[in-house]
């Protein structure tokens, strides 16, 4: 463990979480130009946290710690998983402390927290939001996994640098069927856990459709600026995850300035590419029937074990 | 004497003078006096215990006199010494938190000099080493454990019920470990495992496979494996709480001890179609009974249920060892036992916390509804924290102990892919699979639990009058508590331990399997590694560094209290919360063909018009298929046949004295 890699790990860290509320930022505007308005800055989303940040804690009466630890948790085990996985460089300081399926029960531990949360307060929304949370957290689960299980076939490791390692080594691997199968498995998870469309709508404001925004509800001032963070950071580091997993080129493999250099630059310009897409893709369609999701889940999983069989009897 | 032999005879005695003051003690003392013995009995067994593990040999003690033709025969060794740890972990806090939970009606003298005897039977079962020493300990076993359960039967008819069912089943298990056991010495032509370890691998096929067949039979009803799980939604939640932690944390456990000892220590292994027997019955129990402990609105109920999916996690990777044993890769066999293992220990910690905490629950509110509770983490904030604790354990989550030996399992699930044929091929993403959807099932189950139980407000008013619990019960789960966070944090220490007593089983190499250098965990010759002491000592960090940043950067700390929003409603009573049974409403609606729930829904109308409702009256309940359509039909069948033995059983002496007669002239007709 050298300087350097400290210093690279805590570059990403930062880095995910500076561009975090920019991302959204710019969905929100590229969204609002193709529907024909103008929209907001892309600056807005960290502008919107300084002004929550300024304002007084407020919170809501008969919850517990849970309620005030949970944006916390939420947050941090996201700044972990920023730490852990190679978006900018395949050199880090966290890079054996944990693998991809650390990475899923980090994340689930987040939104574990957070479905507490909404319970806490006692509201029907609150209570509503958690309920829905959890159902598509719990059937997502299955297909994420064996998303991964297909890519660390493919590379012999969970390790996530080293899966990276083997695509560049050997980049035809990535149009395998198996890889292809894997990557529609996990894009469905990644649309799931980061509450976008078809499954969630991230604009809505109409109560009885709402799955994150429901379980946010009663937070205000600091602690929704945290809680808000949090979620901007999780879906960079779903994007990122994708991006990482299948286009990893650019990715940084030494650590010397001119690479890490190079990787920032390649992972900001994949992360809005991607962004971008996904826009494209929430525009073309509506959101789901909250029963219609886990259909759409099964088929994830489905795709997932396929991408595993596949990678056997293929290779 | 040696360390071990001076601790096995501290256990020894210890149970005894927990036996005599059980009975001879005033009423007064008697708990503590109880209490006291059976921790320290536990502790010197898990002395011994980890003496053993720590590579100094085995502890052989016996009594050859003491039973007719065999005597009794002891060998503390490797295997048994992590199933005797894991009962002393649950047995010490769960003693403990016996002395406080015994107030509550349990002070009379056959339940508490029971309670010692039970442990002692618990801790004596991993070491024995003759047939006959361990059917004897067996039995013992079940009959005091079938007294606890029904402790408080003058109470509540439900747990007559219940030791009904426990005893039947108990007994059921009993009758397939003897056959099978019995029919193996047979064929060794001695009773000892020296003997049958010797014999085993000349027996012809069938013979092995039908010891096979009993053995995962008769341990595996012990163990709680579905279809015959039925006994454990019942015992569970009828037996008092700290009973109900032995019984979940180290009892069951033994079911999965009797599997290994006899099918991969004992026969010495076999094909792979064992293995994967033993993997689809674990992957089977482990969504079932997930899937129940979903809907249980019964917070002990779901804590069995669980139980049986924890088992059933378990047997995925004890039958995913068997399988890679039999195609010749012993070090990811070594890997998955290691795992399963692990995961013994694991559940023994987490599930015998939140048993306690359940215990601390009811006897602060007088229910195990959860429908009924909410708002106790205000009310009782060491049982909620420590119920927390026990959730997030259990859901795998870091940093407590369940998610690295979910991390160990799924790891040894996921590099069997490579090399390997076409049943792994198949078997293994299945399984994975399985063991995904239940651990996510298993997080919303337990966000259910400890949300709808412990946060919001209180629902009803026992609940809103509750008060924490006696020092000795939150002694008891604050231990627990530890255990849960030093095997999350520290688990490379137990872990090399684990694979280190393993080198007896056959066809596995556990030694090489798990290589763990400092804080890290890597498995052998493969890519991948864990630091669960990285990880979570930096999540910790992260959690206290963000409001100290928040404060650096000028944000105001002080916190204002101010009425819920809730998008604007007027008022807010506890009727709008989310109960357990709205909570999974969700999932319980996609599994809907698997439970078949029934409802029912009744609606009273005003006599002045049809078109104004009076009353609505929604019923929903859930049972368990298994029962439904195997175990009522068969006491459906029993019950007839009872009634055609009835009138054979006509209760005059005549009458028997005239079969008598019948028979004896049959008899004599017959041998001429």
């Amino acid at each position: 463990m050298s300087t350097a890699e400290v210093l690279v790990s805590f570059l990403q860290v930062a880095l995910l979480l500076g561009i975090a509320p920019l991302v959204v930022g710019l969905m929100r505007r590229v969204r609002a130009r193709l529907e024909g308005r103008a929209g907001p800055r892309i600056s807005q989303p960290w502008r919107d946290l300084l002004k929550l940040l300024s304002k007084e804690r407020i919170q809501p009466e008969h919850t517990s710690w849970v309620f005030v630890l949970a944006p916390r948790v939420l947050l941090a085990s996201g700044l972990l998983v920023a730490g852990l996985v190679p978006f900018i460089n395949t050199i880090g300081v966290f890079r054996d402390s944990g693998d991809l399926f650390a990475v899923v029960y980090l994340l689930l531990l987040g939104t574990v927290f957070l479905a507490l949360a909404g319970l806490d307060p006692g509201t029907a929304f609150g209570g509503m939001g958690s309920s829905r949370e959890i159902t598509v957290a719990a059937l997502a689960e299955p297909a994420a996994l064996l998303g991964i299980f297909a890519l660390s076939v493919r590379a012999g490791t969970s390790s996530l640098s080293g899966i990276v390692d083997a695509t560049l080594a050997d980049p035809r691997g990535l149009a395998s069927p198996s890889t292809l199968l894997a990557l529609a498995a996990i894009a469905v998870v990644m649309l799931a856990e980061t509450g976008r469309l078809p499954i969630d709508n991230p604009s809505t404001h109409l109560e009885l459709t709402m799955i994150h925004e429901a379980m946010v509800l009663e937070y205000a001032g600091p602690d929704l600026a945290i809680a808000e963070l949090a979620s901007h950071l999780r879906l960079v580091i779903f994007l990122g995850l994708v991006v990482t997993l299948f286009v990893p080129w650019g990715i940084g493999t030494s650590i010397d300035p001119l690479s890490v250099g190079i990787g920032v630059v390649a992972f900001v310009a994949k992360i809005a590419a991607l962004a971008v897409v996904v826009v494209l893709f929430e525009l073309g369609i509506a959101k789901m029937r909250l029963f219609r999701v886990p259909e759409l889940l099964t088929g994830a999983f489905i795709l997932g074990f396929l991408a595993v069989t596949v990678s056997f009897f293929l290779a | 004497m040696t360390f071990g032999e001076i601790a096995v005879a501290v256990m020894a005695f210890a149970a005894l003078a927990g036996l005599v003051g059980g009975l001879v003690a005033p009423a007064a003392a008697r708990r503590w006096i109880v209490g006291g013995f059976t921790a320290l009995s536990s502790a010197a067994a898990g002395a011994a215990a980890v003496w053993v593990l720590l590579g100094n040999g085995p502890i052989i003690f016996g009594a050859p006199n003491i039973l007719p033709l065999a005597g009794v025969a002891f060998d503390l060794d490797g295997l048994g010494s992590i199933f005797v740890l894991v009962t002393a972990i649950v047995g010490v806090p769960a003693a403990v938190y016996g002395i406080g939970y015994s107030v509550h009606g349990l002070e009379r003298r056959s339940i508490q000099m029971t309670f010692p005897l039970f442990v002692v039977s618990l801790l004596l079962v991993p070491m024995a080493s003759t047939v006959s020493t361990l059917l004897v300990l067996w039995e013992a076993m079940a009959l005091t454990s079938l007294v606890l359960v029904g402790a408080e039967h003058e109470h509540r008819s439900e747990v007559r019920d219940a030791a009904w069912w426990y005893g039947t089943m108990s007994h059921l298990s009993m009758v397939a470990v003897l056959l099978g056991l019995v029919v193996f010495a047979g064929h060794a032509g001695g009773e000892s495992f020296a003997a049958l370890r010797d014999a085993a691998a000349g027996m012809p096929e069938p013979v092995r496979a039908g010891i096979f067949a009993a053995a995962v039979v008769g341990f595996g009803a012990k163990a709680g494996i579905v279809p015959l799980h039925v006994w454990l939604p019942r015992a569970h939640p009828e037996a008092p709480s700290h009973i109900s932690a032995l019984m979940s944390g180290a009892m069951v456990k033994l079911g999965v001890y009797g599997i290994v000892r006899v099918v991969w220590d004992l026969l010495g292994g076999g094909p792979v179609w064992w293995g994967t027997v033993v993997l689809g019955i674990g992957a089977v129990s482990a969504l079932f009974g997930i899937l129940h402990a979903l809907v249980a609105g019964d917070l002990k109920r779901l804590l069995a249920y669980s139980t049986s999916e924890n088992v059933g996690l378990i047997l995925v990777g004890v039958g995913a060892a068997g399988m890679y044993a039999a195609s010749g890769n012993p070090v990811l066999a070594g890997l998955a036992m290691t795992a399963a293992l692990f995961h013994v220990i694991n559940h023994a910690a987490f599930k015998g916390l939140l048993f306690l905490g359940a215990g601390g629950v009811l006897t602060a509110t007088g229910t195990r509804d959860l429908d009924e509770m909410g708002g106790l983490l205000r009310r009782m904030p060491v049982t909620g924290a420590a119920f927390a604790v026990g959730s997030l354990a259990i859901a795998a989550l870091p940093p407590f102990n369940g998610f690295v030996s979910e991390w160990l399992l799924l790891k040894s699930l996921v590099q069997g892919l490579s090399g390997s044929n076409v049943a792994i091929a198949i078997t293994m993403p299945l399984a994975v699979g399985a063991v995904a959807l239940t651990g996510g099932l298993a997080a919303a189950t337990f966000v259910k639990a400890f949300g709808t139980g412990f946060l919001a407000q209180p629902r009803t008013a026992h609940a809103a009058g509750a008060v924490e619990v006696r020092r000795t019960m939150r002694g008891g789960m604050l231990a627990l508590v530890a255990v849960c966070v030093a095997l999350g944090l520290a688990p490379a220490l137990v872990v090399r331990t684990l694979t280190r007593s393993l080198g007896a089983l056959g066809g596995l190499s556990a030694e090489s399997a798990v290589v763990s250098s400092g804080s890290v965990l890597r498995a052998a010759g493969l890519p991948g590694s864990l630091s669960p002491l990285i990880l979570g000592v930096s999540l910790i960090l992260l959690v206290l560094l963000i409001p100290a940043v928040l404060r650096l950067v000028g944000v105001r700390s002080e916190r204002r209290v101010a009425e819920n929003w809730g998008c604007g409603r007027a008022v807010q009573t506890p009727r709008m919360e989310y109960t357990a049974t709205s909570f999974a409403q969700p999932l319980q609606r996609v599994f809907d063909d698997i439970y078949q729930p029934e409802s029912d829904l009744s609606m009273s109308h005003a006599t002045e018009s049809h078109y104004f409702v009076e009353a609505v009256q929604y019923r929903l309940g859930t049972v368990d298929a298994f029962e439904r359509h195997i175990y009522q039909p068969m006491i459906r069948w029993a019950r007839r046949w009872g009634e055609v033995a009835r009138w054979v059983q006509a209760g005059s002496i005549h009458q028997y004295l005239l079969y008598s007669f019948v028979t004896l002239i049959i008899v004599l007709v017959i041998s001429q």
